[in-house]
């Protein structure tokens, strides 16, 4: 028999029991809509952490208190300016080096407030991280070293508390001391679920001053080139453990970071792939059901169709591909679900979703194999069958 | 000129959950080209299990079978059923069309498994139905005909390869006497074109119209005659 022909029995098979077709690919059609739709949110998630870890800038450093272990506790920091000084030295650019000391404040403007992330920074923070300027102008080293009260608002608290007039030179206060408004970052958006946009940048000097410490949280820094930043790393981690030798300290690259969270998001992603896949199988478990049913069924016309000529490969190949096209006409159906599912959680939620081909590809296959491994137990039951019998069954 | 088919004291016994039903107890049959051959017998005595050897539908349990001049107990499935779709047409009391195909693809049905084209097997398919009369029935299915004009689509079916032997059991039998006759006339004709037709019947009438008869009885022939 022709392969052609093969087709054509099993499409007019499927059609004859329309709605029990239908209802036998809905297993198949959820089983692949969920795993498309799952790994489109992984994927694009993947892609929006890994675009936004980069948009940090590239051949990033960065140093924090403590050990970057699973269980450990955040460590308290003991750094100081001083440190910074002394990791400058080690990198030989004191532009490359940028501290910060955070802290959650409440800024004020006239009546208007807003919470925002106080960072207490260096002059040199727009080059070590990449950030853009709105308007106005960033803190100055003169700024740095004698402590002045100017802020660089983020755009979002510059709209809470400006709207839309020009905050440049305007007064607010943070944690009830006066800030005299510089300049306005540009747009951000969230990064990792923290809003980027609702920081204010104020001269280090000036934060411990408000918050009443010496103490800086971390330290960033870029290195000149990929090559350098492991030696980079471990210089700069050896120079602050000599520093203070009661202390840890951990240096992580933008890779180790991406690492990290890859890891985190594949574990994920797996792990809500393999469970969709298992309502593929069961969606598998109900085309091999309803095969044997089929076969069952038309045990008459089996025995007819052998009567006439048929060899048992014939047969098998007949439902076999029957199965196959079950699943696989089931699995374009989930595929078309699962990408739309994908397209309306990312246009609707804050969660990306990134539809890749080889995911669909992959998609189409495994609900082809499904019908293959479910189909091929009725299918050469079907071919085995002894005419005689078929032809007297009622 | 080689027979047909040559039974030698063939033997068909059934396992029935450990007991064996012999169904046919050494037969011995030739079939020769262009053949009229009747098989009558009490209900039981084994005709339909004769029927289903000698179509190489069933296999031997003892004495050997030729079909077309090849033994079948060395065959697979497989070369059976093309040995089946060469040599053999088969007629059944029940028809047994495909319910949801029409005549003329019903009719086709052997030449898919010839992997013969589409289009070729209808203008066969169409060219046959008008040899059994019924050139207007070509896109009717089933169930929209009568018993006699779907046992003539079967014999249709049964011919369109071009067969040797076609095998009627009790083709006949679902039939009124008058749709019967009509069907037993096509059969005859196709006969005297030189296809060698093998008959069960019920009916010592119908039995008498072909030119040799066997009685059987609890799986053996009892008596033959040439008419
Ligand atoms: N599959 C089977 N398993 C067991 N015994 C069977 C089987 N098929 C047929 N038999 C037995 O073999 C014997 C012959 O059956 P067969 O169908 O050949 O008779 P028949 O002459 O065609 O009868 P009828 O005129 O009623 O059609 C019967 O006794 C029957 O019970
Ligand atoms: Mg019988």
């Amino acid at each position: 028999m022709r392969v052609a022909e093969a087709w054509r029995v099993a499409l007019d098979a499927l059609r004859a029991n329309r709605l029990r077709s239908v209802l036998t690919m809905l297993g198949v059609v959820i089983g692949v809509a969920a795993v498309v739709a799952l790994v489109g949110i992984g994927t694009g998630t993947k892609g929006q952490i890994e675009q936004q870890v980069e948009g940090l800038g590239s051949n990033l450093l960065l140093v924090v208190p403590g050990r970057l272990e699973a269980g450990s506790a955040p460590a308290a920091s003991t750094m100081t300016l001083d440190d910074v000084e002394a990791v400058a030295r080690v990198v030989g650019d004191r532009d490359r080096v940028a501290a910060t000391i955070a802290s959650g404040e409440t800024v004020r403007a006239g009546s208007r407030s807003a919470f925002a992330s106080m960072q207490g920074v260096l002059d040199n923070t727009p080059t070590v991280f990449v950030r853009r300027l709105d308007r106005g102008s960033y803190l100055t080293r003169t700024d740095v070293t004698t402590g002045r009260r100017v802020a660089v608002l983020g755009a979002g608290t510059a709209t809470t508390l400006f709207g839309d007039r020009d905050p440049i030179g305007r007064q607010i206060t943070i944690g009830g001391v006066r800030f005299r408004v510089i300049g306005t970052f540009e747009r951000l958006g969230q990064s990792l679920g923290v809003d980027r946009d609702s920081e204010v940048h104020v001269p280090v000097t000036a934060a411990q001053r408000l918050l009443g410490t010496e103490r800086i949280d971390g330290l960033a820094i870029r290195a000149p080139d990929r090559e350098r930043i492991n030696q980079l790393s471990t210089a700069v981690v050896d120079t602050l453990t000599e520093r203070h030798p009661d202390s840890d300290f951990s240096a992580v690259t933008q890779e180790q970071i991406l690492g990290v969270l890859g890891d985190i998001l594949g574990v994920l992603t797996g792990v809500l792939a393999a469970i969709a896949g298992i309502s593929l199988l069961v969606g598998g478990v109900g085309v091999s059901n309803i095969m044997l049913v089929s076969v069952r069924e038309r045990t008459r016309e089996i025995g007819l169709r052998k009567a006439v000529g048929a060899r048992p490969r014939d047969i098998g190949v007949q439902f076999l591909l029957e199965a196959v096209l079950l699943t696989t006409i089931g699995g374009v159906l989930g595929m078309a679900l699962g990408v739309t599912a994908a397209l309306l959680v990312d246009a609707l939620s804050p969660v990306p979703a990134a539809i890749t081909w080889w995911s669909l590809a992959l998609a189409f296959g495994v609900s082809a194999i499904v019908g293959i491994i479910f189909g091929v137990v009725p299918a050469q039951r079907a071919g085995r069958l002894d005419p005689v019998v078929a032809l007297r069954t009622e | 000129m080689t027979a047909a088919i040559v039974a030698t004291g063939v033997s068909r016994t059934y396992d029935l959950d450990g007991v064996s039903v012999p169904a046919l107890r050494g037969v011995s049959l030739t079939i020769e080209p262009g053949d009229y051959l009747a098989i009558v017998g009490t209900s039981g005595s084994g005709k339909s299990t004769l029927m289903h050897l000698l179509g190489g539908l069933d296999r031997p349990t003892g004495g050997t079978l030729l079909i077309g001049g090849r033994d079948v107990s060395g065959l697979t499935p497989g070369e059976m059923a093309k040995l089946r779709n060469e040599t053999i047409g088969f007629v059944f009391q029940s028809f047994h069309l495909l319910a949801r195909t029409t005549a003329r693809d019903n009719v086709a049905l052997p030449l898919v498994y010839r992997g013969i084209g589409r289009r070729e097997r209808r203008a066969r398919a169409t060219e046959m139905l008008g040899r059994v009369g019924l050139s207007h029935r070509v896109d009717h299915r089933p169930n929209q005909m009568s018993g006699g004009e779907q046992q003539r689509v079967a014999i249709a079916r049964a011919l369109v390869t071009g067969p040797s032997v076609l095998l009627a059991d009790e083709p006949t039998g679902n039939l009124d006497s008058a749709t019967g006759q009509s069907v037993l006339a096509l059969l005859e004709s196709l006969n005297a074109e030189g296809v060698a037709v093998v008959l069960v019947t019920h009916d010592r009438e119908v039995a008498a119209r072909a030119e040799h008869q066997i009685v059987m009885r609890d799986g053996l022939i009892v008596s033959e005659a040439d008419a």
